[in-house]
């Protein structure tokens, strides 16, 4: 019953966090994009975190979860729309995110993962011409 | 330091996280501090509340409004539980340092969050840990 | 039966207050120009009907009583307002001691060739020794909150954030940059960067003194938390001397991107951006 919605949107997947999440909520839209990804060979997850009041230290690695998994299985994720008291408690508290990519909002976060696809389809296009 | 007023509020399950954080906003509101303190505050004591329901099964917590001075004033929040207490403080103030898989950002980072952080720790007896945010601090 | 000190001084109250108001008005500290004649006397009467009603108490020095509770309020609002409009301490000092010398001559007056009671005068000394105190703990406390509020105001007007290009924000820090001022630069950059959409951030520190490692720290800070928000953060104004101190204490700025100047800066974020900038070539005229 407590689930966040994932939006498929082709290559694409988007999740907009709308609710306080507590920590259930959190490790289960963790599973579902993980299983989300898989199921449509995903090649980008969006997270809009724009109606966060607050990331603490469980969100946090969440969040670092969702970037680590989804790369693994061969998906980029750009968490975007963090509000500015959000970012100076993260550092204050120690967090910095630092391998996960952001965006200002959805719009730059969508071109974002378009220049990294279009990064990882010339790096393809480089190893094939290699192998030949 | 005046109390203005004050509240207790039992934390037992993880649901009880939202409803005590919602007090917490309303007592911010209330005193109208800014919204970065106000998120500093959110955040430490949502890794304090956090750690009781994960160490200690459960606790409560006191909330109070307190001031110094005409210009000082706060939020007091003072976390109690009688669970098996903290076996090293000073390891566990230090970045890093956990007993479970987890970050160990918790403690030292809620400090550095608030303006004054107390611990009171007794091995077997239970933990306490007081924070204090001052409204424009 | 004899008058208890209170109903004594009630009865001689008008005396009092023209002796007080003389001894206020004696006084060449005091700024005609701020607080009219009118203003003195209507504080004075007001404030010492009050303490006159605490001296006819057995328990005048019970400090939790309505009686003192009302004259500490009155107290306190004028020591406030004075404090504000820049008197010194002393100034407002002399209304309240005024008091006590104003009491004391009247009860000579009145007590002739014996002297006033030891335990009277101690009643009147005590009491208003109590509100003095209270008198500087306002005063300051009010000046305090001047000086607070003045602070906050300097250092928003000195970190002004100034939207140099479509998506390209500069921030020129003049001065130290301590825990307090970075609060106030992080937190006005993140808004704007919110506003205007940018990615970009310039942060120029050609009009720091000196970069400690404190304040590298800040830097630091300012930069990771405007990446957590989708945007890149430039540093520049590294002087010199400011680059070898950096390395000198070991500082770690690998991760964080550094220009030299802001031109050098502007260029970096013009090709992150994809934008070129170029003189136009004039056609040679025949
Ligand atoms: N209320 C408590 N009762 C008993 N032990 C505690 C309590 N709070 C914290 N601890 C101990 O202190 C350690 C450090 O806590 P801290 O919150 O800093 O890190 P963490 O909870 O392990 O990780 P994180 O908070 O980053 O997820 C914990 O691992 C735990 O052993
Ligand atoms: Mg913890």
């Amino acid at each position: 019953m407590d689930k966040i919605p994932i939006l498929k949107m082709g290559d694409y997947l988007l999740v907009t966090i709308q609710v306080d999440l507590y920590d259930r909520l959190a490790l289960n839209l963790e599973s579902d994009l993980v299983n989300m990804i898989n199921k449509h060979s995903s090649k980008g997850v969006l997270i809009d975190i724009s109606a966060v009041n607050i990331v603490d230290s469980f969100m946090g690695r969440i969040l670092g979860n969702i970037a680590q998994m989804s790369k693994i299985l061969d998906a980029h994720t750009v968490v975007v729309g963090m509000q500015p008291a959000v970012a100076i408690t993260l550092i204050e508290l120690g967090l910095p995110l630092s391998g996960v990519h952001t965006a200002l909002n959805v719009e730059k976060g969508m071109t974002l993962l378009q220049e990294k696809l279009f990064l990882d389809s010339t790096v393809i296009a480089d190893d094939t011409d290699d192998n030949t | 330091m005046i109390t203005l007023n004050k509240e207790t509020i039992a934390i037992k399950r993880e649901q009880d996280v939202v409803f005590f954080r919602n007090r917490v906003n309303e007592y911010a509101e209330k005193i109208k501090m800014g919204l970065v303190n106000k998120t500093k505050l959110l955040t430490a004591a949502s890794e304090l509340v956090r750690n009781m329901l994960i160490y200690a099964k459960e606790g409560k917590v006191i909330c109070e409004i307190v001031t110094i001075s005409a210009l000082q004033t706060g939020i007091r929040l003072t976390f109690i539980d009688n669970g098996p207490g903290i076996a090293d403080i000073d390891k566990a103030m230090t970045d890093g340092y956990t007993t479970g898989k987890s970050l160990g950002l918790g403690l030292p980072g809620a400090k550095r969050l608030v303006n004054i952080f107390d611990v009171k720790t007794v091995k077997g007896k239970g933990t306490t840990i007081s924070i204090t945010k001052w409204k424009n601090g | 039966m004899a008058l208890s000190i209170g109903q004594l001084l009630q009865k001689k109250s008008k005396t009092v207050l023209e002796s007080w108001i003389n001894i206020q008005l004696q006084d060449d500290g005091l700024k005609e120009e701020l607080l009219s004649n009118q203003e003195i006397r209507k504080q004075s009467e007001e404030f010492l009907h009050s303490v006159i009603s605490i001296l006819k108490k057995e328990d005048s020095q019970n400090t939790e009583s309505p009686e003192f509770e009302k004259a500490a309020e009155i107290l306190t609002e004028i020591s406030t307002s004075r404090a504000m409009q820049g008197y010194t301490p002393r100034e407002t000092g002399v209304f309240v001691f005024g008091l006590k010398e104003a009491f004391l001559s009247v009860l000579e007056k009145e007590f002739k060739d014996s002297l006033v009671p030891y335990a009277d005068s101690q009643k009147i000394n005590k009491l208003i020794d109590a509100l003095a105190i209270l008198t500087f703990e306002t005063f300051i406390s009010s000046r305090e909150e001047v000086i607070l509020r003045q602070t906050s105001e300097i250092s928003e007007i000195s970190t002004p954030v100034i939207r140099v290009w479509d998506g390209i924000l500069a921030l020129p820090i003049i001065g130290t940059l301590d825990s307090a001022r970075t609060q106030v630069v992080m937190e006005n950059l993140l808004m704007k960067i919110v506003e205007t959409e940018s990615t970009i951030a310039i942060l120029d520190i050609s009009g720091v003194p000196a970069v400690d490692s404190l304040v590298a720290q800040h830097l630091i800070k300012t930069v990771s938390a405007t990446r957590l928000m989708g945007a890149e953060c430039i540093i520049s104004g590294i002087r010199p001397e400011i680059a070898q101190t950096i390395v000198h204490l070991g500082i770690d700025l690998a991760n964080i991107n550094t220009k030299a100047s802001l031109a050098h800066a502007l260029r970096s974020a013009f090709m992150m951006l994809k934008l070129e900038v170029r003189k136009t070539v004039e056609k040679p005229k025949f």
